[in-house]
């Protein structure tokens, strides 16, 4: 029956139909019902059942646990700050009331841009954004007033990726440009919220404080299973590692760069506890604040990351490494991680350029050996 | 034991319709049969023949515009019944009606002791047979005037549905080792035989003499003769080599020994719509109506015929001919479908070489794969799934954007040279951008053949 609707109403949105100028639209909700009936013309006549909207759904569902125990979590703070106890799903319903409306106010702005950057330039409507915006409210913190997210997600799709052509070839990580636009443009407004601090209870403030008075100290479990204060998506440690599992498992994130950015995490930190530099242990540094939430699906992202195999082991290492070097170097900014991954995707191209050119040298010299065993023959 | 090459990356698309190892004779008079210019890409075709001449297997039907000496001949005796043009005067199909008693064209025979490289290029060329010589880098026809590098012969066929080689071969050593020791005479350096550790257990390539025998071990893209020059001996800026299909070389063998062009060969019908998989005893060029008749199983939609496998091959509907350079046919569903809110249905239909359809949970299942794109074309957005299915020491993604760029000396850089649209065929399978990959490593050749040759 739909079908028939959709078939009905096609033609409006074809060459010479009087709504062609909405066809990207149109494509858009049309391919979201249906996957279309597009066979193969040329090349392969056969392709993978795998497709982009498929693949930004996986991310997303492996994004859901630390979805839903965000909402449950923001709840659950919002009654323990009054001195309350609180029952599941009272808690569950506030932390909707918090962080439903962020998530529509990032989708609504997010997808209304990308649709009519689609419509202008006549592509079909890429399926990016899906993710970034289910990101985007997850590394905030819920207090965040839902206009400045509106405006954060205008400037993080504007100009962070429309600029520099659409999906595919934008340098920064979206989600991360939104949250870097909130953290240097609203610092006063970002930390206005008596249980909500500025970045939560991120990395070594918390950890600092917590030293000294040892009787309040978040567990290593605490900190582990996620009933903190703290943004979204990234208090449940519990969460993230089910959402890697899942991104591992079907085989979208990479392993290279969630191994390789925990290694470079653990290595700075236990650098900095050898020069005393941190009172912090390395377990409590890489479960505390957004570390293995960035590690996990931020630093992942194939478009801003590195692109080769091996850049990825170097991309993840050092986005670990800068994350905890600033963390515990830098007192202005407690969370090193967003700086971190976003100075990486800056440097991204040109790790993957020296990557590359060992590959080119490798042929070069090839050829060279060739040819001077020619002129020697 | 001699060293075995390895590969881990690639992959075996489990698509049902895997041809059984039953081998048909004709039961009736096979008919119709063409030749189609369109295969032998590279060249010019320029007609010798006109519709209603009688032509015999081994007379010319056409040659190459820029080197006259390559001709292309008649697999059959017979009548020429009809020259069938393409847009711009494409010469698509010269179709023959055949004799029913097949009459050879007589060449000299040759001994094996014999053969040099002279009398071995006069006889490929002028029976029509020099075509089936390829060259990389291009993939095209090989240049007779030259002398290539290395020539390599893949004995397996590692794509989905693609015939077992052993059984092409099966009984024809004596033409095979005649088209080995043809082959040797035409290059200075060595004649490799790429073998499967496993798949590969026939003697015909196992006891070849005059060869390099090297041993893989993998899946597809394994077989890709393309990849075993990688892994051997891999091609520089400058070098030309040369492939021939083995089939291919029991032919030339065959003409060799005996004098005539005898395109006898053994081809498979596989893929998920055929009832009756198998190999059949044909001669090239057939209409492959005789190996789809009463053979199909019903569908409200006409399924697709692919002559050669369903990652590379042409797509050439119920009545088409069989291709040159083909060896098996692959009969699949047309795709012609909506599926429902795709993003989110557990698809345990759905074959996929990623996890993320639930077909995962069943290990040993193969699927009936239709030709439906299973998406929109989107930008590149995915990263690292190009290099699990391509077993080469290069950079897929940089190598495509470069193609893309028409950056000449980019693609040189990164090994252009070295690969060929084949080679990237399960990089366009894969790909969830839904891009033409093939095509733009196909475009890349083609600029840097037309700017640096």
């Amino acid at each position: 029956m739909l079908r028939n609707f959709l078939d009905r109403i096609k033609p409006q949105f074809e060459k010479d139909g009087k709504l062609h100028f909405l066809h990207s639209t149109f494509e858009a909700f049309e391919s979201f019902l249906y996957v279309p009936d597009k066979v193969t013309v040329s090349g392969s006549h056969v392709r993978d059942a795998l497709d982009m909207k498929r693949t930004m759904i996986t991310v997303v569902v492996a994004l859901l646990p630390c979805f839903l125990f965000g909402i449950y979590n923001t709840g659950y703070m919002h009654f323990a700050a009054l001195g309350q106890t609180c029952e599941f799903w009272p808690a569950f319903w506030f932390g909707c009331t918090k962080v439903l409306p962020m998530l529509i106010v990032s989708y609504v702005v997010g997808l209304g841009i990308e649709f009519v950057f689609a419509q202008i330039r006549g592509h079909e409507v890429n399926e990016g954004f899906l993710v970034s915006g289910f990101l985007i409210p997850l590394i905030c913190p819920p207090d965040v007033p839902l206009w400045m997210i509106a405006v954060a997600t205008a400037f993080a799709v504007i100009i962070g990726k429309e600029v520099f052509g659409g999906t595919g070839m934008n340098i920064w990580n979206p989600a991360l440009l939104a949250r870097a636009f909130l953290f240097f443009a609203y610092p006063s407004q970002m930390s206005g919220d008596a249980v909500w601090v500025a970045d939560a209870v991120s990395g070594p403030t918390a950890l600092a404080a917590m030293s000294s008075h040892t009787g309040n100290l978040p567990t290593a479990s605490e900190l582990f299973w996620g009933f903190i204060p703290g943004s979204v998506g990234e208090t449940s440690k519990f969460c993230i590692l089910l959402g890697a599992a899942i991104l591992l498992w079907s085989g979208i994130g990479s392993f290279r760069i969630m191994f390789s950015a925990v290694a470079g995490g653990v290595v700075m930190a236990w650098i900095g506890r050898l020069t005393g530099s941190t009172d912090a242990t390395v377990m409590q540094h890489l479960l505390s604040g957004g570390f293995l939430f960035g590690a996990v699906f931020m630093a992942t992202d194939p478009v801003t990351s590195a692109q080769t195999n091996c850049g990825k082991w170097i991309f993840g290492f050092l986005v670990g490494l800068m994350a905890v070097l600033i963390r515990i170097y830098n007192p202005a900014y407690q969370e090193g991680m967003m700086l971190a991954i976003l100075l990486m995707n800056t440097f991204a191209p040109l790790i993957d350029y020296l990557v590359v050119n060992r590959n080119v040298n490798r042929r070069r010299k090839r050829l060279q050996a060739v040819r001077s065993q020619v002129e020697n023959a | 034991m001699e060293k075995i090459i390895k590969l881990r990356k690639g992959l075996d698309i489990k698509i049902e319709g895997v041809p059984d190892h039953s081998l048909n004779a004709p039961t009736v008079a096979y008919r119709k049969y063409a030749v189609k210019p369109v295969d032998f890409y590279g060249m010019q075709p320029k007609l010798s023949v006109a519709e209603g001449d009688r032509v015999l297997a081994g007379s010319p039907l056409f040659y190459d515009k820029k080197n006259s000496k390559i001709t292309v001949s008649s697999p059959v005796s017979g009548v020429v019944t009809e020259i069938v043009y393409g847009e711009r005067r494409v010469i698509r199909e010269i179709r023959i009606e055949a004799d029913e008693k097949i009459e050879y064209k007589s060449f000299e025979p040759l001994k094996p002791e014999d053969f040099t490289e002279e009398n071995v290029k006069e006889r490929l060329l002028e029976a029509g047979l020099w075509a089936y010589i390829r060259q990389r880098p291009y993939d095209i026809p090989a240049n007779p005037d030259s002398r290539p590098r290395s020539i390599h012969i893949s004995a397996f066929d590692t794509a989905p549905l693609a015939p077992d080689l052993d059984i092409v071969v099966h009984g024809q050593e004596n033409f095979f080792q005649a088209g080995i020791d043809a082959l040797k005479k035409l290059t200075d350096g060595k004649l490799y035989l790429g073998v499967h550790r496993t798949k590969t257990a026939s003697n015909v390539y196992n006891e070849c003499k005059n060869v390099e025998i090297c041993v893989f071990d993998g899946v597809h893209p394994c077989g890709n003769v393309g990849i075993q020059i990688h892994h051997t001996q891999p091609i520089n800026k400058g070098e030309t080599v040369w492939y021939v299909h083995p089939q291919d070389v029991v032919i030339m063998g065959r003409l060799l020994l005996k004098g005539v062009y005898d395109a006898t060969k053994i081809v498979s019908v596989g893929g998920s719509e055929a009832l009756h998989t198998g190999y059949h005893k044909i001669l090239a060029g057939l209409n492959v109506q005789y190996l789809l008749k009463d053979n199909l199983k019903e569908s409200e939609l006409e399924p697709r015929v692919v002559s050669g496998n369903v990652l590379t091959g042409t797509s050439i509907g119920v009545s088409g001919y069989l291709g040159a350079y083909d060896h098996g046919i692959s009969v699949i569903p047309e795709g012609k479908r909506f599926r429902f809110m795709g993003w989110m249905t557990p698809g345990i239909n759905l074959y996929s070489y990623s996890r993320t359809f639930f077909a995962w949970l069943f290990r040993q299942r193969r699927y009936r794969i239709d030709t439906n794109l299973n998406g929109g074309e989107r930008a590149f957005v995915l990263t690292g799934q190009f290099e699990k299915v391509l077993p080469m020491d290069i950079y897929p993604m940089q190598l495509l954007k470069a193609c893309l760029a028409e950056d000449i000396e980019k693609m040189e850089d990164l090994g252009i040279y070295e690969v060929s649209p084949e080679d990237f065929a399960l990089c366009e399978y894969i790909d969830a951008s839904k891009t033409e990959i093939q095509q733009i490593i196909r475009k890349g050749l083609e600029l840097v053949r037309k700017e640096v040759d």
